[in-house]
Formats: C-alpha cells, sequence, structure tokens
C-alpha cells in the first residue's frame, strides 16, 4: 500500500477499516512528518501531546488540525496574539466536538494572523508560516498555518475560517481544497470573533470528497448559536456522484480585471471549458457591485472587530501586563498596548473610528447598505446561472515579506473573496493548476445553502484535471 | 415639597428575578449570597467564542411588563452593543437595546399614575429595554477612596429591564412614589421580587428648572432615591445662590457618605458607538404572543385597590396604600380572609403595622410576623384575652421575632387579670397609698379616673379596664356612703 501520509481522509478511514493500517500508526506517521518538516514550514503553534483516547467513530482517529481561533477543551488557543498566548479554553467549539465525537483527533493548533487579520499569515506575533510549494513564499492567510499541514501531509485535513476569504485564499496559494459555507450553516459557538456578521468555518482537505465528507460531521444547526440556520441535514457525499449536464455556469467578468494574472485567468478558464465539455454551458456575466466589496468588507470587519476585541483586557484571562500601581485605564491600555500586532491595532482603531457618533451614518451603516446591494446582485445571477467560477485569488503565493508594510496592496488579495462573505453565500477554492510551480485556485459560488452544487462541479473538475499536489518537501 | 422649578426624570432598572436564568447564558439568577465569581460561565464571563442566547422568557416579561404600563409592543426588535470600557463589564460592551432610525426598543410610550397624597400624576414611560447587569464592583469603603476594586461577576448578565420615563417628575417624593409603584406593578405580575438587595436601580436626572440638567448614578433602592435627589437639590441650590453655574455632568450617589459626588463631566461623556448586536437575529414579537400574555395578565395594583375599596368596604386611599406592595396587599387579604372581616385587619395594619415597620426601617417581607401570627393576635384581642393596649405593646415583638402572641403574652404575664379578688386587692392598696385622691374622689367624681389609671398602672395595663372602672367606682361608692353615715 502507498504512504499512509499521501492517502485521503476518505481512503484513510477504508484503509483503517479494511484492516490494512493501524489508526496509532497513522497518528505516528503524522507526528514523525511534524517533526520533519514543521520546524521551517511552522503550521502549528500549539501540538497536543496527549496519547489518541479510543477515537471510535466514523473518522477513525483522523489526525486533524485546528485552526487557533477555534476553542479547543484544555488545550492553548491563541489565536496567534501575545494577549492570549496563555488562553486555555474550558470548552471545546461546536464544531470541534462534533469533530471529536465523531472519532476525530485534534493534532495540533495552527498559526494564523493574529485574530485572523490578514492574507499571508505574516501578522501572527509568534512566526510566520511558509508555504511548501516555496518556501520563501507565505501561504496565503490566515488560515496559512491549517493550509500548510494539510498540503505538506502534517495533518490529514483541517478546519480555518473565513471571514474575507481566510479558507479560500490560503487554500488557493497552498493546493489545497477550500470551503467558506453559507453563513449560519456551521456553528460559529467556540469560534474567536473576528467579524461575527461575515465569518464561517471551513474544512481545509486534500480533495473534494474529503470536504464534503467533513461537512457531513459538522454542519448542522447549534442551539448555542443564535444565527445558526435551522435547516435539514444534508448528505453532501451524494453529491459527488452526480453530473453537471444542463448546469447553467456564470462566469463573472469583473474577476478578470486588472491585476488579476494572466496564468491564473487562463486555468480558470480551462477549467470552464471542462465544465462545457462535461455538458454545462457557459456564458459571461456582470458582477458591477465587485468594486464596492472590499472598502464595505474592511467597514464592516473592522468595526465589528473594534467592538469583539474589547474583551481583551487581562482582567478576567489572558495575558495581563504588570500594572502595579495603575489605575484600570492605564492597565488596560498597558495590556492591549502590549498584546496587539500593529494590523489589530490599526483594525481596531479604524473600526472604533467607523462606529463613532457622526461617521456611523456615513460608514457602518453605509457599509450594511451596500451589503445588501451585493447580495441583490447576487440573487441576480442566481436567477440566471446555477453556478458563477472565477478565480480565487488574483495571483499566485506571493513572496514573505512583499506586502507586509503596504496594507492595501495586502487586502487586495482579498478582492474575489469578500463579496461572499458579505453575501452570506458558498464558496469553494479548488486547486486547479499551477503558474511557475504555484498552485492557483478556481473560485466555485452557489446560492446559499446551494453546498451540494458546488460539490458537484469541483469533483467533475477535479476528476478531470487529475493534478498531482504533492508539494516538493 | 413638589417645587414647581424642579424637573427630575429617572432610569429605573429593574431585575427579572423571576426568571431561572441570565439573560443570556445558562447560569442561575439566583446569585445572592454565592461565593463571589461562583455564578459564572464563558458567556457572562465573555470568552473568546462565546455567544449570547437571548433568553425568550425575559422578552415575555418585558413584554408583560409593557401591557401593564400601556406602552407600545414593538412587533421587531433588536439587541444593540452598547460599547464602553468599565471594569464592571466582561466584554467591555453592554447588550442593550437601541432607538435609531428604523429600530425600536422592546416596547414604547406608556404611563403610571402615582398617587400624590389624594391627587393623581400621570408619569409617561418615553421606552423600556432589556439589557444585561453588569458585574458588581466591591471597594474598600467609599469609591473614591478605595485603594483598590474587586469584581464579582457573580450578578454579571442578569436581565435588566430599563424603564425610561419622562421628566415629569417634580419632587423627590415624586420620584420614590414612582419607583415603589413601578415595583408594586412588576410584583403583581410576577416578574420581579423588589426585597431582593439591588433588584430596583436607578439613574436620575434632575435640573432645577433653567438650569443644567445632571445625572446621578448608583441609586440602590426608592428610598435612596429620595435621599439623593433631596442632597442633590441643595447642592444645586446651594450653587445657583452663590451666582454659580450648574455644571453638566454625570454624579455618583455615594450612600455610605450620603453625599453625590462627580463622577464626569460633559465632554468626558462616552461615545457608546451602539451597532446592531451581529451574534443575536433581530426578535420578531408576534400578535399571538402578545394577546396570549396580555390574556394571562394578573390583576395590577390599580384594579386591585378598587376591588379592596369595593369588596372590603375600605377608604380608596387606604386600599391604595395597602396595594402600594403587592406583599402588604397579600398580607392585608390573607389577615381578612381570616379573620372573616376586614375592618379590624385594615385599621391594624394600615395604623399599627407599618408604624412598627417604619420605626425598624424594616420592609415587610424582611419582618418576621406573618398572617397567622398576627391574625393570632387580632383574635386574643377581640376575645378579650388582652386589650388592644396589650396588642400595641407586643406588635414590635411578633415584628422582629415572628413569635406567636399568645407565648409571648404567657411570657411576658400579660394575660387581663379578671380575678375580682386579685384586682381587689390591687384596688385597696390603691386606695392605702393614695389618701389625698381618694378624698378628691369621694367628692368629685372627675377625680375617680386617677385612681384607675393608678390601678392600670400597678397591673402594667393586664387588668381588665371595665371590672377595674366598676371595682374602683363600687368602692368610691362605699366611702361616700359613709362619710355620709357619719356626718
Amino acid at each position: 500500500m502507498k504512504n499512509v501520509l499521501q492517502l485521503t481522509l476518505f481512503e484513510q478511514i477504508q484503509a483503517i477499516r479494511g484492516g490494512d493500517v493501524e489508526k496509532e500508526k497513522i497518528l505516528e506517521a503524522y507526528r514523525k512528518q511534524i517533526r520533519d518538516h514543521d520546524s521551517e514550514l511552522r503550521a502549528y503553534i500549539t501540538l497536543n501531546k496527549n496519547l489518541m483516547a479510543a477515537q471510535d467513530g466514523l473518522l477513525e482517529g483522523a489526525p486533524l488540525a485546528i485552526k487557533d481561533n477555534m476553542c479547543t477543551k484544555g488545550l492553548k488557543t491563541t489565536c496567534a496574539s501575545k494577549i492570549l498566548a496563555n488562553y486555555v479554553p474550558p470548552y471545546d467549539a461546536t464544531v470541534v466536538r462534533r469533530l471529536k465525537e465523531a472519532g476525530g483527533f485534534v493534532l495540533g493548533k495552527t498559526n494564523m494572523d493574529e485574530f485572523a487579520m490578514g492574507s499571508s499569515t505574516e501578522n501572527s506575533a509568534f512566526f510566520p508560516s511558509r508555504n511548501p510549494w516555496d518556501t520563501a513564499r507565505v501561504p496565503g492567510g490566515s488560515s496559512g498555518g491549517s493550509a500548510v499541514a494539510v498540503a505538506s501531509r502534517e495533518a490529514v485535513a483541517a478546519l480555518g475560517s473565513d471571514t474575507g476569504g481566510s479558507v479560500r485564499c490560503p487554500a488557493s496559494f497552498c493546493g489545497t481544497v477550500g470551503l467558506k459555507p453559507t453563513y449560519g450553516l456551521l456553528s460559529r459557538y467556540g469560534l474567536v470573533a473576528f467579524g461575527n456578521s461575515l465569518e464561517q468555518i471551513g474544512p481545509l482537505t486534500r480533495d473534494v470528497r474529503d470536504c464534503a465528507l467533513v461537512m457531513n460531521i459538522i454542519a448542522g444547526n447549534d442551539e448555542m448559536d443564535g444565527t445558526s440556520l435551522e435547516v435539514a441535514k444534508e448528505n453532501y457525499l451524494a453529491y459527488l456522484e452526480k453530473g453537471v449536464k444542463g448546469f447553467k455556469v456564470g462566469v463573472p467578468r469583473d474577476f478578470f480585471g486588472e491585476g488579476t494574472d494572466e496564468g491564473v485567468k487562463e486555468q480558470v478558464w480551462k477549467c470552464v471549458h471542462i465544465l462545457e465539455g462535461l455538458g454545462a454551458t457557459w456564458s459571461e456575466c456582470d458582477l458591477p457591485t465587485l468594486n464596492y466589496a472590499l472598502p464595505t468588507y474592511y467597514l464592516t470587519a473592522m468595526s465589528e472587530a473594534s467592538s469583539n476585541l474589547a474583551r481583551y483586557d487581562g482582567i478576567r484571562y489572558g495575558v495581563r501586563q504588570e500594572d502595579e500601581g495603575l489605575d484600570w485605564t492605564a492597565s488596560y491600555s498597558r495590556t492591549r498596548g502590549k498584546g496587539f500586532g500593529p494590523e489589530v491595532k490599526r483594525r481596531i482603531i479604524l473600526g472604533t473610528f467607523a462606529l463613532s457618533a457622526g461617521y456611523y451614518e456615513g460608514y457602518y451603516l453605509k457599509a450594511l447598505k451596500v451589503r445588501t446591494l451585493i447580495r441583490r446582485d447576487f440573487e441576480r445571477l442566481f436567477k440566471q446561472f446555477d453556478v458563477l467560477v472565477g478565480p480565487t485569488t488574483p495571483t499566485t503565493a506571493f513572496r514573505l515579506g512583499e506586502k507586509v508594510d503596504d496594507p492595501i496592496a495586502m487586502y487586495q488579495t482579498d478582492i474575489d473573496t469578500v463579496p461572499m462573505n458579505l453575501a452570506n453565500i458558498p464558496a469553494l477554492s479548488l486547486p486547479c493548476g499551477f503558474v511557475g510551480g504555484l498552485p492557483v485556485g478556481l473560485q466555485i459560488m452557489a446560492p446559499p445553502l446551494a453546498e451540494g452544487m458546488i460539490f458537484t462541479v469541483a469533483r467533475r473538475i477535479e476528476e478531470e484535471l487529475g493534478l498531482d499536489l504533492r508539494p516538493p518537501l | 415639597m413638589a417645587d414647581t422649578d424642579i424637573v427630575i426624570g429617572l432610569e429605573a432598572h429593574c431585575q427579572l428575578t423571576s426568571l431561572k436564568t441570565k439573560l443570556f447564558c445558562g447560569c442561575s439568577s439566583d446569585y445572592r449570597g454565592k461565593e463571589p465569581n461562583s455564578n459564572v460561565c464563558i458567556v457572562c464571563l465573555g470568552h473568546p467564542g462565546s455567544l449570547p442566547k437571548p433568553n425568550r422568557k425575559a422578552v415575555e416579561y418585558a413584554v408583560m411588563t409593557g401591557l401593564a404600563l400601556r406602552s407600545k409592543v414593538s412587533e421587531r426588535t433588536a439587541f444593540y452593543r452598547k460599547n464602553y470600557y468599565y471594569v464592571d463589564m466582561s466584554k467591555n460592551f453592554q447588550i442593550s437595546m437601541y432607538e435609531t432610525s428604523g429600530t425600536t426598543t422592546i416596547c414604547e410610550g406608556g404611563y403610571l399614575d402615582i398617587n400624590v397624597g389624594p391627587h393623581k400624576k400621570r408619569i409617561r414611560i418615553t421606552r423600556m429595554q432589556l439589557e444585561e447587569d453588569p458585574a458588581k464592583l466591591v471597594h474598600i469603603g467609599p469609591i473614591d477612596l478605595s485603594p483598590y476594586t474587586l469584581v464579582d461577576y457573580n450578578r454579571a448578565g442578569m436581565a435588566l429591564l430599563e424603564i425610561v420615563t419622562e421628566p415629569d417628575m417634580s419632587s423627590p417624593k415624586e420620584a420614590r412614589l414612582f419607583l415603589q409603584k413601578l415595583r408594586s406593578i412588576l410584583e403583581h405580575i410576577g416578574v420581579f421580587d423588589g426585597g431582593l438587595e439591588g433588584a430596583m436601580r436607578c439613574d436620575a436626572n434632575i435640573s432645577i428648572r433653567g438650569s443644567t440638567r445632571v445625572e446621578i448614578k448608583n441609586i440602590s433602592s426608592f428610598k435612596e432615591v429620595e435621599k439623593a435627589l433631596n442632597f442633590e437639590i441643595s447642592r444645586q441650590r446651594g450653587v445657583l445662590r452663590k451666582s454659580e453655574r450648574v455644571v453638566r455632568e454625570t454624579r455618583h450617589w455615594d450612600e455610605i457618605r450620603k453625599v453625590t459626588i462627580s463622577l464626569r463631566e460633559k465632554e468626558e461623556e462616552h461615545d457608546y458607538r451602539y451597532f446592531p448586536e451581529p451574534d443575536i437575529v433581530p426578535l420578531v414579537i408576534g400578535r399571538e404572543m402578545v394577546e396570549r400574555l396580555g390574556r394571562s395578565m394578573p390583576e395590577l395594583p390599580d384594579a386591585r385597590a378598587e376591588r379592596f375599596s369595593r369588596e372590603y368596604g375600605i377608604p380608596a386611599y387606604d386600599a391604595q396604600v395597602l396595594t402600594g406592595e403587592k406583599a402588604l396587599a397579600d398580607f392585608f387579604e390573607t389577615c381578612t380572609k381570616m379573620l372573616g372581616e376586614a375592618k379590624t385587619a385594615s385599621n391594624w395594619v394600615m395604623g399599627d403595622l407599618l408604624g412598627v415597620l417604619h420605626d425598624k426601617d424594616l420592609e415587610l417581607h424582611e419582618a418576621k410576623v406573618t398572617p397567622a401570627t398576627f391574625v393570632g393576635m387580632l383574635r386574643m384581642i377581640n376575645d378579650g384575652k388582652i386589650s388592644g393596649k396589650i396588642g400595641k405593646i407586643i406588635l414590635p415583638e411578633l415584628v422582629t421575632s415572628g413569635r406567636d402572641a399568645e407565648v409571648i403574652v404567657n411570657e411576658r404575664d400579660m394575660q387581663r387579670i379578671a380575678d375580682t379578688a386579685l384586682l381587689k386587692s390591687v384596688v385597696d392598696e390603691v386606695f392605702a397609698e393614695n389618701r389625698k385622691a381618694v378624698d378628691d374622689a369621694v367628692r368629685d367624681d372627675n377625680a375617680v379616673n386617677f385612681l384607675i389609671g393608678q390601678v392600670m398602672k400597678k397591673t402594667r395595663g393586664k387588668a381588665d379596664p371595665q371590672l377595674v372602672n366598676s371595682a374602683v367606682k363600687e368602692k368610691v361608692m362605699r366611702l361616700r356612703e359613709k362619710n355620709q353615715g357619719s356626718a
């Protein structure tokens, strides 16, 4: 049999059930892979040193990586921030609990941009992660560590979170599948909030089938999350067998504008033609509100973040700076001044400003209104098309340090991913080829709760492409 | 002292103490007396990743209160975040409600009538909102002198109903009457127990007409509101007398020193940066729910007072006083039913019981007296076992000890002395000790009362007054006859 590290989650479960390999052996193989490569790649912030418990259930002890902004009971959850460097949650996030109950094993907590604010994982307060396809390049962000772990075979599958592209961007840069589900399909209970009205947890996996498998386990209503949707549970694996004949595919021209790499465009169009070859029809269309998505997204996310992050004052948990003799305001200032990194501070300050008296109407409230327009723009297109496709990111992975000092350039990385968060719709990034040896992501979008249709389309393309997604380690 | 130039508005914060759990988590509402920071969870401590889950019952209670105060219940409302940093906040924002274009709080408008002496006065309600209670801060001595602040989160996240009034009150007394009436209404609806420490707190806005408005925070009860406002009026009048300006500011009522102290001036006021709480979907309050709650609404204080007048034939003013507090109204009504008549109960509750409570600065719920022990005492009076005077003497002990009147009377040897032989010997003693008075009595009927009084005094009020009366008069008569015979 082939190297266990090359098995997908689905194949690994089959192998264990067939008696070909023991789950402890698989865990050991992953731990060895981490020992061999993670000192260079830095996917993990914290490793779970515990022995695997019985781990009965569907997942058969699968070693999973969890982004470090999802609470794991008894295992440090830092959000890659100094202010939470010592925080050990007393509870599991709902999705983590569901994975554990299904027999999953949390192998470790992965690196990220501090509080998920960034697109390269360079904003981690601890260290940047590196792209396994070219270690001089970033893995994307903010769920960079999770994408690196899955791509480099340091985990069989992972969870990330996506506020404006934070699952899809690193999936695209590292050559993994990454899904941002419909808002409300997955519980956010236990996900440390950055922009609560925008974000969803999402799987990062080796292939589309694994993504559907993980979604089968973690999707579904959670009474602990008031924004969780009450929808019937679906079997996403069933969609993998379907065809795309008769599917209407829209290709918004706006995703191919200035700043989008020609090689990336070429790979995306290749996929459109694959679908055509499988019996789907396509046509170009317009999504004019895309121009407004980035400022709308940043205003919304920063405003919410400024409030969400107010709780980190060092009083109840987290790192409190030495404050002997200081009054409480001075203590808060010192703790927050030293605890937050520069990008987090920038966003708190901008968000605070946008919510201030006299500016709220012009910024936050206006962003809410534009958000409605963007949602309607998608609704209009979904009357004509079953799915939309485009690139996940305008370019492939950039070099470490390339955009660190230019926040606006860094924010531009998210231009093609933020509209779906604003519109609450699902979108998946699928590895669809390489440009200069670096993976390219195809983004597939569908109406709310039409994840199944995305899986069908993604699976058919994946099959046709048959890419080798093993990075040169 | 309803000064015509005083304008007062209130923001009453009432904990919905009848709820089993806090507003957004499963922690118990019964936090009082618990080890500090033991009644907490990840939600009310604001842990990373925790999410608020609105208590549906709290929404129902707010709607019921709205119906009781004739407010307009919003069909759609939403929670908002009120952002500010303070040590009593577990998230450094408070989940509250907000009125802005397109959004209303849970109830708007309405009114509450208070009785100022014989007059009714209408206090208009501006709005009501649900919000979470902050943690409790513990200081060593006064807030501004304490070397440190301790935070107890047991209270954090309790459901508060904030009721904001129009500036319709014109004296500290009216402010107290408003809160008392509000308390009675909330107690009658069954959402609130005003007897619990800190269950009703308020902020007051006061201005002496033509001058600046000052806000007073940290007023912990309706008793304190009157004291705080009286202090503030004196302070502001003092400022104005010196021809100085009253500063627009927020002041803190220091309950220990009974003074208000400046917290912050206008320019330091918070910008609360309200925005819709993204973790809670807007609340839709269906008509059916409002109608169902309307149908299940219990009898409210005004209706109960009317019924007391009608059913028990007591004066309207007495009925208002008796229904001013649910516990008092319940006490009166139970006693009346046990006794089978209202007049005795109402006289004794209104006059004597309230007097004793006032003297001892107790509220009825703090007193140990029960309808059973109270009625036990009234029955002893009715049956002639003790005099009304003895009743008045032992009532304070009934109130503080909770023991039966019969036990107290026996223990203190206060049974009515109806033994004629015993009485006769006391009368003889008094006559022997008061020669001069006896001579006076023999000559003048009016002087007889002094001797009767002396006998009562000697028996410490226990003697049956009728028997004493006849025994003394009889003896005086005999002396007169004797005098006439010898003359």
